[in-house]
């Protein structure tokens, strides 16, 4: 049941991006950077955390989860060590996942070559 | 000696020759319908080089070899290069030439380059400073890729606006004398500016460019769309194309029953994934040098009127939210002259 | 003035009129599908890992560096870009877009070294999700300190 939800949920993101794609002139990268942004401030309002305990990956997956991970990372830290932990959290929460892309990036570029598009 | 007419119109009195051409296109050109007109079909996008920016020197240097051999010439015959392409400070130009011991004047007209080159050579040969000279462009899909746009592993849409640089490099030889097809006007094109901000619809940007350089040559040499038997754009692709026809229209000349575009016909649209169509400085280099050279000698057509299209934008103009001015240059090629 | 004002309006709506746009409905289905499977693929990671013992969080963190994996991994075997002509925003949007986004500059510029090239190159596009992401956080943070 919760690869359903997980599948709509992820869906319905993806289609709201598909939209700004097709019809506003905003390139991929503006519409990743407001996803995130999006994502951190929902997740302040107290939005973002039911759709995560209902979609489950449907939410954590796509880029606005990104941004809810800072965000609770942010927010939890201030929780254990006050206003610092603003500073600290959301690095703190991502680290995994930024140093995870950073490294097989690295390797990544090592091992394989640019290929012609056809 | 040439004559200057009208606004921005020359006219030579003795049209420079085009001796030979010469053409070198990427594997996805050669699996197009203009495929078997090219001298030279590359499989491997690198050439066996190390980068894309070394391939495209290696397209250009190939390439200006074979024009100077098919006019059973040397090297040391040639005066003057006329040669540009769209990568930061004409790299594959200046490197695809550096062994070549002849004087080089770099160009950079965006998409437009060949007619420029063609354009200042028939001036050069026709003012008698140069007994024979070589205009040249290229472009190679995935450095343009590199520099203007994403990188080819990126995951990205293309909208169907958009268009598809040919990976390729065309050369013309001109002289004072030969059996033709002869250079007999140029239209040099004036930056045009519409307001198109989109670098995903090049075309829309380009179109009023053509427009005002087509009909600026009719106003100029008094002539009309009776007198050509094709009047082909540089790389409008399908949108420029049905824009540009519009524009003309307005001002009193259609052309409609003539008009082509490089673009639109060295790719095929449903086969190919190539959207609005080929572009970069290569599409009407390789065009002109293979397709429209070759079928002029076989008099499909005897008077065509060349027009390169040229989009002037870097990869930060747009981001900094400018429009795109665009240019196109007129060339008036004919296989006899009064 | 006006006139090139007006002429420039003309021609916009001229553009607007015969430049032909993409079918909504069909990129929004493959979107939606290709995004809900990615999703769906990260669910079942995520039950996978935490049936080896793995709380909640530590689970969410894992499935994050698989997924990151897979897409790199797919970038490099050259199959994400043919995925994300087909898919558009479904490959884009999940955090394997993220990752493919991070890899594609950093293989194509190898040619210009690994310090330049593909150190640098590779956060031409992640970086700004890293920086404006980074500072919603920050601010969402400060804010919940003032609010409790």
């Amino acid at each position: 049941m919760d690869y359903v939800k997980a599948f709509i949920i992820g869906g319905i993101i993806c289609v709201i991006g598909q939209i700004l794609i097709d019809k506003t002139k905003l390139m991929s990268g503006r519409i990743l950077v407001l996803f995130v942004v999006l994502g951190a401030v929902l997740h302040g309002m107290g939005l973002y955390e039911p759709l995560v305990k209902f979609g489950g990956a449907g939410a954590t997956v796509p880029l606005p989860g990104f941004g809810y991970s800072l965000a609770k990372g942010a927010i939890e830290e201030v929780d254990k060590i006050g206003l610092k932990g603003a500073f600290t959290g959301g690095l703190k929460a991502t680290s995994a996942g930024i140093t995870a892309a950073v490294l097989f990036a690295f390797i990544a570029a090592l091992i394989f070559n640019s290929k012609a598009k056809e | 000696m040439a004559k200057h007419i009208g606004k921005q119109s020359i006219k030579f009195d003795l049209p420079p020759s085009i001796i030979s051409a010469a053409s070198t296109v990427g594997s996805k050109e050669g699996k197009g319908p203009l495929g078997t007109y090219f001298d030279v079909v590359l499989q491997d996008p690198l050439w066996g080089e190390d980068s894309w920016e070394k391939a495209e020197s290696k397209l250009v240097q190939k390439t200006i070899e074979r024009v100077i051999q098919k006019a059973n010439l040397t090297p040391e015959d040639i005066q003057y290069i006329f040669a540009g392409d769209l990568l930061n400070q004409l790299t594959a130009s200046t490197f695809g030439l550096r062994s070549f011991d002849i004087p080089f004047f770099g160009l950079f007209g965006a998409c437009s380059t060949m007619g420029e080159s063609m354009a200042l050579g028939a001036m050069t040969i026709d003012g008698g400073f140069a007994n024979y000279v070589v205009a040249e462009a290229s472009s190679h899909f995935c450095g343009s890729e590199k520099q203007f746009r994403f990188p080819l592993e990126l995951g990205t849409q293309r909208p169907l606006t958009a268009s598809w640089t040919v990976t390729g490099s065309g050369a013309v030889i001109l002289g004072k004398n030969g059996p033709g097809p002869y250079i007999t006007y140029i239209t040099p094109g004036k930056i045009i500016d519409l307001g198109i901000k989109d670098p995903m619809n090049m075309g829309a940007a380009m179109a009023p460019a053509a427009a005002d350089t087509i009909i600026n040559h009719f106003q100029d040499t008094g002539r009309t769309p009776k007198d050509y038997d094709l009047i082909i754009t540089g790389d409008l692709g399908s949108v420029g194309k049905e824009l540009a026809l519009e524009l003309v229209k307005k001002s009193g000349y259609d052309i409609e029953s003539i008009f082509s575009d490089c673009g639109v016909e060295i790719f095929d649209a449903a086969t190919q994934d190539t959207h609005a169509g080929g572009s970069g400085c290569g599409c009407s280099a390789v065009t002109f040098a293979g397709y429209l050279y070759k079928e002029m000698q076989n008099n499909k057509w005897s008077r065509i009127l060349f027009i390169p299209t040229g989009a002037l934008m870097s990869p930060g103009s747009t981001q900094q939210g400018e429009s795109i001015p665009s240019i196109a240059h007129a060339v008036a090629i004919e296989n006899k002259w009064a | 003035m006006d006139q090139i004002q007006n002429m420039k309006k003309e021609y916009a709506q001229m553009v607007e009129k015969i430049s032909p746009k993409s079918n909504l409905l069909r990129d929004c289905a493959r979107a939606f599908w290709v995004g809900g499977v990615i999703c769906t693929i990260g669910q079942l990671i995520n039950n996978i890992i935490k049936s080896f013992g793995y709380n909640k969080d530590e689970a969410s963190m894992l499935t994050t560096i698989v997924l990151v994996f897979l897409g790199i991994l797919l970038t490099g075997l050259n199959i994400y870009s043919s995925l994300g002509k087909y898919a558009g925003a479904g490959s884009i949007v999940p955090i394997t877009g993220f990752a493919n986004s991070m890899v594609s500059p950093a293989i194509e510029y190898k040619k210009e070294g690994y310090v330049f090239g593909v150190g640098s190159r590779m956060f031409t596009i992640a970086g700004p999700v890293i920086v404006y992401g980074l500072t919603a956080s920050v601010v969402v943070g400060i804010i919940h300190y003032f609010m409790k």
